[in-house]
């Protein structure tokens, strides 16, 4: 079984992603006036459309290639002396320490606490009406589900079909579909945790969401 | 009016003197600010104590008012339209017109309530019977600062209303009167797309059977042109008509980047040489008229003004009937009579408002005329007088000769072309069978049966994909870009994962398209007059038409004799007849490399000569969009001009039944494809193509919103419906070829 605290633990000795930045080619590499510290901007835009910081230019046949972050961090290290010299594909240029935003932070614990049921096709998912019953009266944490369950009603242009839940057992923890609207293949629809991990997890995300300190 | 009232509009009168000025003329407007405190000050209420002191305040706000109006400057009459206190087209329905009642829509339930149309009529006695004349009123609500009026600026789908109703108006047979209200069109690109709306307005009003009056109070480019193609232009003396606002104009010309704001000096300058003014427009004869305001504009009380607006647009709707119709000598000269003389009374003159088949026909023609003949001095044309007169007999050769082979001689070859034909068959049958035993002998003699075994395998099997139209690579023109030893890298490598490309292999063989993701790089417009039409069949015409500085802009002489000289070219059109396989086409291009591919009077003309040329020769037309980035602002309304003129002369190409293909390639923005490209019935663009009507920047500072990076995609134009295909440069010619065997027109002369 997953010790949740002890992942907390862990995930709080480094608050931090150490992003590697490599040659995406081979080529001759200029890192400009970056610097060791120096903040740096990731990908942004409603679109992501807006390039990050740019971080090194490389050039391989008079093509000059500009390299951008990827995400929003503080550069801790880069290696200077590949300074205009000729890299080979893959080389490490430089290292963006990311802290981790309190989302993030939940989503490292759930993706490894949770087991994730994900919709077959794209329909729109409804709970069977016993469970649904259940739900309405008593909350979606006090349905135990198990391997072969009838669970979901899926339905697309009039077609209802009836889908069983396949998996560890367990309770609902979370419900990623609204009602009425359509999932895409391979989106999750529920989350399911063993029962004896619930208590567990549920006071773990709350001190995440009151204790986890944003840094930029 | 008791004193308090009157106060309070003197409060307000004061207001709109601080607002149109903006921070000039401080010491007039403190002026009456001060005497009207004192005024107010002292006022204790009893009216008949105060009543003369009131009267001399208020004749002191007349006084200065009237002493502003001479120094009125360009930019403070863009204020005055602007201002909320400006009057609005429902101030004019309740003013000007006897009765009315609104459709399509009222207040904010509209599908676009800064579109407004109205049913109205005007009452006019002659004698002792009284008429009412019925009009379909069309114009854009500012409505004093309404918020969902959204100031005039009109959505795609507000025009296609405006459209609707003018339909309407036809179908009913009642005369049209547009009022012009707006800063410019919403400029978004949902269905049915601001540009394609505005096109598909400026083609059906070049051929609307009913007359068209507009009144231009504050007329910005496209979303003026979408309803003010008429008969008749009137324009209020304090309104503006431009091609571009003067802030937008001097964000172009102070080279602004995203979010920097021009300095009031140089938006003052922009509007001062922009030239938008009413007399401005009139000197330059797009308007017809002026019409009076009093001192800074009028205002919803400036009844007499009211009174002054409903004869002249009274006047405006007789005069264009009067002039197409059969008979009515005594009419007409009364109302020439009239216009010398200040007194004004057209209600006692009564003018039957409908018009019969031939004089519809007259009308149309009329109008179509009137736009062609303007704005041909905005430009340059260098030919000696002996060569213009030499193309004018050409010319009217080409008349001769096209009415002769084409209307006379066509009409009964084609009788015995038919004839012929039915022979022919008959013939055939007979042939065959007459031969047949000599084949079947001949079939069997040894060595001979190949050429009846490919026969049959052609006829029988599928074809197949014919290698020698992409020519393997082998290009009659290859980009100098080809030259260069360095690799590209595709855009798209990020989502597409595409590999460098070789700049030979990628200019050169690939023809500047991505071997991975087929996004295709711009090319040089040589590259298509080389390899899209036959070798050799190109033949410009026209060539000697120079852009040239019609509005004396500061600066720009210099930027279009730089631009002539980095291209060789004189103007950003080049016009040329040209083959396809042998069939003969005139071909007018757009190249992006002159001044972005601007439009100005240059342009146009040797757009409308080329849509002559067509019409004459029946060949087809292909406008070549090698990318456009709208109207030359630099030559104001001469550019904003060109949207009408070359929209009616496509229209009378079309008509004549002639096939109107366009090709954009690169970037097509604004003013063109709102016009004389987007009404064309059968558009194309080359992959990797932008479309629309204004930039992203625009869209933002004029709208908020932001726009997903492909909003101006041609596979959006696609699926909006806005063009009919999306092409493989390496596939033009023969995609043309296609173009030509399947789609419209009925005069070509190769059918």
């Amino acid at each position: 079984m997953l010790d949740v605290t002890k992942l907390l633990e862990e995930i709080k000795a480094s608050p931090y992603e150490e992003i590697q930045v490599v040659a995406p080619h081979c080529g001759v590499v200029t890192f400009g006036d970056l610097a060791v510290g120096t903040r740096v901007r990731g990908v942004s835009g409603m679109w992501k459309e807006k390039p990050g910081t740019l971080l090194a230019t490389i050039e391989r046949e008079h093509n000059k290639k500009p390299i951008h972050a990827g995400e929003k961090g503080e550069v801790t290290s880069i290696e200077t002396s590949l300074e205009g010299r000729f890299v080979e594909a893959r080389t490490p240029l430089m290292v963006i320490r990311h802290f981790l935003s309190r989302d993030e932070v939940l989503r490292i614990i759930l993706q490894r606490t949770l087991n994730l049921f994900n919709a077959p096709e794209r329909a729109k998912y409804y709970f069977a009406p016993d469970v649904d019953k259940k739900i309405k009266a008593s909350g979606s944490r006090s349905v135990t589900v198990h391997d072969g369950m009838e669970l979901f009603i899926m339905s697309r242009m009039k077609r209802e079909v009836s889908l069983g839940y396949s998996g560890p057992d367990g309770v609902i923890y979370a419900v990623y579909f609204q009602h009425n609207e359509n999932v895409d293949a391979g989106q999750p629809l529920i989350g399911v945790c063993p029962q004896e991990q619930l208590p567990l997890i549920e006071e773990v995300v709350a001190r995440v969401q009151t204790e986890w300190e944003e840094r930029e | 009016m008791d004193n308090e009232k009157r106060v309070q509009h003197l409060v307000e009168r004061l207001g709109y003197i601080r607002d149109i000025f903006g921070g000039k003329h401080n010491e007039n407007i403190e002026l009456l600010a001060t005497r009207l405190a004192e005024f107010s000050q002292r006022d204790t209420g009893a009216q008949g104590e105060n009543g003369p002191a009131l009267a001399t305040l208020e004749d002191l706000f007349t006084f200065v008012e009237r002493k502003l109006e001479a120094e009125l400057t360009p930019m403070d009459k863009v204020r005055i339209v602007r201002h909320a206190q400006r009057i609005c087209l429902r101030d004019i329905l309740e003013n000007v017109y006897d009765n009315f009642t609104e459709i399509g829509g009222k207040d904010e339930y509209s599908i676009d309530p800064s579109m407004l149309i109205a049913r109205a009529y005007i009452t006019r006695r002659s004698g002792k019977k009284t008429y009412h004349q019925p009009v379909m009123v069309i114009g854009q609500e500012k409505g004093h600062g309404e918020e969902f009026r959204n100031g005039g600026s009109v959505k795609p789908w507000g025009n296609a209303k405006a459209l609707h109703y003018m339909k309407v108006a036809e179908t009913e047979g009642i005369p049209i009167h547009t009022y012009v209200f707006t800063p410019g069109s919403f400029p978004v690109e949902d269905y049915p797309g601001a540009a394609q709306q505005i096109a598909r307005n400026l083609y059906e009003m070049a051929g609307l059977r009913v007359p068209v009056i507009a009144v231009f109070s504050e007329g910005g480019s496209g979303g003026a042109e979408a309803i003010g193609l008429a008969d008749r232009r009137l324009m209020l003396s304090h309104g503006y008509y431009s091609v571009i606002s003067p802030e937008g104009g001097a964000a172009i010309e102070g080279r602004l980047r995203h979010g920097q704001r021009a300095t009031p000096e140089l938006i003052e300058k922009c509007a001062q040489q922009l030239r938008i003014t009413a007399a401005d427009n009139l000197r330059s004869g797009y308007i017809d008229h002026v019409i009076d305001e009093p001192p800074l504009g009028a205002r919803p009380y400036h009844f007499d003004f009211f009174r002054t607006l409903r004869q002249e647009v009274i006047r405006a709707t007789d005069e264009v009937l009067l002039g197409v119709k059969g008979f009515a000598p005594l009419r007409a000269m009364a109302l020439r009579r009239r216009r010398k003389t200040a007194d004004l009374d057209l209600d006692s003159v009564y003018v039957r408002w409908s018009l019969s088949s031939s004089a519809k026909d007259r009308l149309v023609a009329r109008r179509q005329r009137k736009f062609l003949r303007l704005a041909r001095a905005a430009c340059k044309d260098r030919r000696p007088v002996m060569r213009k007169a030499a193309s004018m007999w050409w010319d009217m050769w080409w008349d001769v000769y096209s009415t002769f082979k084409y209307d006379l001689f066509r009409k009964h070859q084609q009788k015995i072309a038919y004839v012929l034909e039915e022979v022919d068959a008959e013939m055939q049958v007979l042939k065959e069978k007459v031969l047949k035993p000599w084949r079947r002998i001949t079939c069997a003699l040894p060595g001979s049966g190949g050429a009846c075994e490919d026969t049959a395998r052609d006829l029988t099997t599928l074809s197949e994909w014919d290698e020698t139209e992409q020519r393997n690579g082998n290009w009659s023109y290859v980009s100098p870009r080809a030259k260069q030893d360095r690799a590209i890298t595709c855009p798209n490598a990020a989502t597409h994962g595409c590999l460098d490309l070789w700049a030979p292999d990628l200019f050169g063989e690939f023809a500047g398209v991505c071997t991975s993701c087929g996004h295709h790089f711009p090319m040089e417009y040589q590259w298509y007059l080389h390899n899209v039409f036959d070798e050799g069949s190109v033949f410009e015409f026209n060539a000697e038409v120079e852009a040239a500085n019609p509005l004396s802009f500061e600066g720009f002489d210099v930027k279009l004799d730089q631009a002539k000289q980095k291209t060789g070219l004189k103007s950003g059109c080049v016009t040329f007849e040209a083959r396809i396989d042998n069939t003969k086409v005139v071909v007018a291009m757009l190249v992006a490399d002159f001044r972005g591919g601007s439009v100005g009077a240059a342009e146009g003309e040797k757009f409308i000569q080329a849509a002559e040329r067509a019409k004459k020769k029946r060949y087809p037309f292909l406008a070549y969009v090698h990318g456009t980035a709208g109207i030359r602002i630099q030559e104001g309304t001469n550019g904003v001009i060109q949207m009408p003129r070359c929209t009616i002369a496509v229209r009378r190409y079309i008509e004549a039944g002639g096939l109107y293909l366009v090709l954009y390639d690169t970037n097509s923005y604004a003013g063109p494809v709102a016009s004389f490209l987007g009404c064309s019935p059968y558009q194309f663009a080359v992959r990797s193509s932008n479309i629309g009507f204004a930039g992203p920047g625009v869209i933002k500072e004029t709208t908020g919103m932001d726009i997903p990076p492909d909003y101006h995609r041609a596979y959006r134009a696609l699926s909006r419906g806005h063009i009919q295909g999306i092409w493989d440069r390496r596939d033009i010619r023969a995609n043309v070829k296609q173009a030509l065997l399947t789609m419209g027109g009925r005069n070509l002369y190769y059918r």
